[in-house]
This record gives C-alpha cells, structure tokens and sequence, in this order.
C-alpha cells in the first residue's frame, strides 16, 4: 500500500470517527472536496497526518468544532444566481399564490443570505404574511449566524446589485440597516422563519412542504446520498410542490427522476408531478 | 529499450488566466479528433460570464469540448472546461465534481483546485500546463503534480501575454519543460503518443 492509499484509507476511518463519536455523517460526500479540506485544517494546525488529527477530535470536542465548520458548505450571497430569483416570480410566485398557506423548507440554508432573500420576495408579492419558512442547517454555528441575520458589508454592493437584477421592486436598503462593518437585516424578515438544526445525511421528514430551496448543498455529495436526499424531498413535498437546486445540480440523472417535471429548465427548478398512483 | 523505460499518460490538466482563451485556441488546436487522453481547463473567468469560451474554443479543437458537469464520468477525447463561479475537482474513481467552496488565490475556478485533486487522480500519469496569466494561481497544483511524479509543461513567460503566472509555476518546482506558446500543443501530442523517456 503505498501513501496515498494509507492516507485514504485514514481519510475513511477519520470520516468513520467523527460518525461513530459525533453523528455527523460524512461517509457518503463527494471525496476529493473533503479530502482537500481535511488537509488544509491538518496543514494549518501542523498535525502529521490523518491518524493524529483523528485521534485529536476523538479527545478534543473543541477541535472537532473547528474542522465541522471546515466540513459544512459556508459559501451563500444574497439572492444568488439572480436569473434564480427572477423565474420564481415569474414561474413559481402566481402559482403559490392559489394557496392558503404556505410551507417553504430551506434545506442547508447555511448563514440563511437565501432565506432571507426569499422572504424578501414573498414580502413584496404579498404572500409572506401566509407562509411558514423552515431554514434547516447540520451545523448550530452557521445557524446561529443566520437567526442573527448580521452580514458583513463589504458584499453590500453584489447583494444590492443581485437584488435589482433579481426583479427587486424597492430599495435594497429598506431591508437592513448598516453599522460600522456589518448590516443587521430587517426583524421583520425572519418573522415566519423557523431555523432549526436538521441533517441531510441522517435525519427524515418532518413535514409537508409546498417547496424546497437546497441549492449547492448535493455537488458535495455522492450519489448514493444525493439518491436519499431526492428521495427525502420527494416524501417531503405535496402534489406539485417546488423543487429548487443549484444551477449545475439535475434531478435528472437521479432514481427519482420520472416524480419530476421541468418548471424552469435552466434555472433547476422542478415540480413534483401528481400522485404516483393515478399514473 | 526495456518495457519500463517509457512512461504514458492518462490525462492533461492546464491553467490559464489573462490572455489565456487566446493561447488555450492555440494549444488545442494541435490536437488531433482521436487525441487519446481526456484535457482539464481551468481558465479564470469573469462569474457571470456565459458559454462564449467553449463555443470558441470548439471552433479551434478538433476533440468534443464541453463545460464540465458534475458527477459526469471523464472520458478520452473531451475537454472539459470549469463553469464559471466553481471549483471543478477530479475525483480517484475519474470522475468530476463541482465546488463553490471559497475562492482560492482569489479565483473560482481555481487551478490549484484541479491540479491538486487531478494530482491525486492520476499520480505520475498526469501532465500539468501552466499557460499565461496574472497571478500565481497553480503553483500549489504544480508542486504536488511533481512530487507525486507527474509531467510539468509551462508557457515560455517570453511568449505569454501576462507572464507572472508562468513565472510563478517555474520558480515554484522544477519543470520538465519550458516551451514557446506555438510548441505546446505539438508537443503534448508527442509526449502522449509516445510517452516520456525516462
């Protein structure tokens, strides 16, 4: 066996220690990321290899704190990819709005920039008041972060250009207010929001949604795990609810392809075709 | 010659920056259609910028090139360009995956990303090219290619239109070599039908 196959092979255990101590499951993510990002955090705390560091975190939850933030996707913007933004008004906004009430799931909504961007454009298509937003994220930091709606602002000026492009209806500063380095976002955009800890890899359903944002969160996955989380989705969702990806993520290479129909192609946004059994 | 004395290949990965859709046109357009070994780009691009690169570099290259999906399985003959605004990763089964981890050398795409993880891949049967740029973007990517035994072609800085990333890659590790921008395509032919003498 030569290194680079020791060094996966305690890549393998590490990721089966941090499940069988932790519970956060990272066995089935798309290796080469994971693997860059372990090495980056065992380069940093000078650690001689993979062995050490795993025995590190066996004994030291602090540390362990540390390399989850390094684990978990963190990279977000406000109204991301605003063309997104654009064909949910467009495609998606009249069609909720037949709808009483809606649910809308968040899943890995990291530092919450999407969600609050979301709630945003519900505010200004006068659906928000009757929309219930779940914003779920494996890691409590990140969560943290997003319940608190403090963003620094030197991305100020992208968020505001995102929004605009994105089919904003006002000023982009009637959201937030700014401080010295950081904005703080409108209390009232987090009213119908619940942010909770839920995880893609080992938790379930836990409610009927009418759509679900999970953008850039399944190209870290591999596809044994992207096929449990579409499946997740699929069991999470009401007859025509919304399915909204990253723009280089399909459902269509998955097993649950056929439960899906186009909305908007380009844009990765899908619909949940009606019962099953009818077909 | 002993069984042993060729080494051969199984794919290329290049980098360019400024300068370097011109140069990638140039470089590809050696490539004949049955080019037996898959191309990886990473070209830094504006974020937003759309398919204009690939439509181009079609027009020059002979071989399928394509923006890389993710999870898609590499196959020989194909160039595979990053999309913009993400990182594209080999993974060791030769498939591809796609990133939005932060920015690295301040780009994303970032070269370091695809050599590093391509290095990884295909060990000492790996070619990596560092073509013209202003930054030093793939000199991290450069040193583990050569230390676990791949194959170093870097633009001659003389005939890059922005030399600092060319410049960075040769003081980074030693280069097998050096070549004006007109020799690499050529050349990377030969090395690929014949293998390296070692």
């Amino acid at each position: 066996m030569d290194d680079i196959e020791t060094q996966n092979l305690e890549l393998q255990l590490l990721l089966q220690a941090i499940y069988l101590k932790y519970g956060y499951d990272f066995r089935n993510y798309a290796k080469a990321s994971i693997k860059r990002r372990i090495l980056h955090r065992l380069t940093s705390d000078k650690l001689p290899n993979i062995s050490a560091m795993q025995h590190r975190l066996l004994y030291d939850e602090a540390f362990f704190g540390r390399l989850l933030l390094d684990l978990s996707i963190n990279v977000t913007e406000m109204f991301r990819d605003p063309n997104f933004y654009l064909a949910i008004r467009q495609h998606v906004i009249p069609q909720l709005r037949e709808l009483p009430y809606l649910k809308i799931w968040h899943a890995g909504c990291s530092t919450g920039e999407e969600v609050y961007s979301m709630a945003i454009v519900l505010k200004e298509e006068g659906l928000y008041d009757r929309t219930q937003i779940y914003a779920t994220d494996m890691n409590e930091v990140v969560l943290r972060q997003a319940r608190e709606g403090i963003f620094a602002i030197n991305h100020l000026k992208q968020y505001t250009a995102n929004y605009q492009k994105a089919g904003g209806q006002e000023s982009f500063s009637n959201y937030y207010s700014a401080h010295y380095d950081h904005v703080v976002m409108d209390k009232s955009l987090k009213k119908r929001v619940l942010f909770s800890d839920h995880n893609l890899a080992t938790d379930g359903v836990f409610g009927e949604m009418n759509l679900i944002m999970c953008r850039n969160v399944l190209i870290y996955f591999d596809r044994d795990l992207q096929n449990r989380v579409f499946n997740l989705f699929k069991e999470s969702l009401c007859d025509n609810g919304f399915l909204c990806l990253g723009s280089k993520e399909s459902i269509r290479l998955s097993v649950h392809s056929n439960t899906f129909e186009d909305v908007v192609k380009e844009e990765k946004i899908y619909r949940k075709k009606i019962s099953q059994n009818i077909l | 010659m002993k069984e042993n004395t060729v080494k051969t290949f199984k794919a290329i990965v290049m980098g360019a920056s400024a300068g370097g859709i011109k140069a990638l046109g140039i470089v590809l357009s050696a490539f004949p259609k049955d080019f037996p070994v898959p191309v990886l780009i990473v070209q830094h691009l504006h974020p937003n910028s759309d398919s204009y690169l690939i439509q181009m570099l079609a027009q020059q290259c002979a071989l399928t090139v394509k923006q890389a999906d993710e999870k898609e399985l590499i196959h020989a003959s194909t160039v595979y360009i990053a999309p913009p605004n993400y990182h594209l990763l080999v993974e060791e089964d030769y498939s591809l995956s796609l990133s939005v981890d932060p920015r690295v050398n301040f780009s994303r795409p970032a070269i370091d990303v695809l050599f590093e993880t391509a290095a990884y891949a295909y060990r000492d049967q790996l070619i990596g090219v560092i073509l013209t740029g202003a930054n030093g973007d793939g000199s991290q990517g450069v040193k583990l290619i050569r230390k676990l035994g791949g194959y170093l072609v870097v633009q001659d800085p003389a005939t890059a239109e922005a030399e600092a990333m060319p410049r960075a890659a040769i003081s980074a590790v030693r280069i097998d070599r050096v070549l004006p921008l007109e020799q690499i395509g050529p050349y990377l032919v030969q090395l690929i039908n014949r293998g390296c003498q070692l």
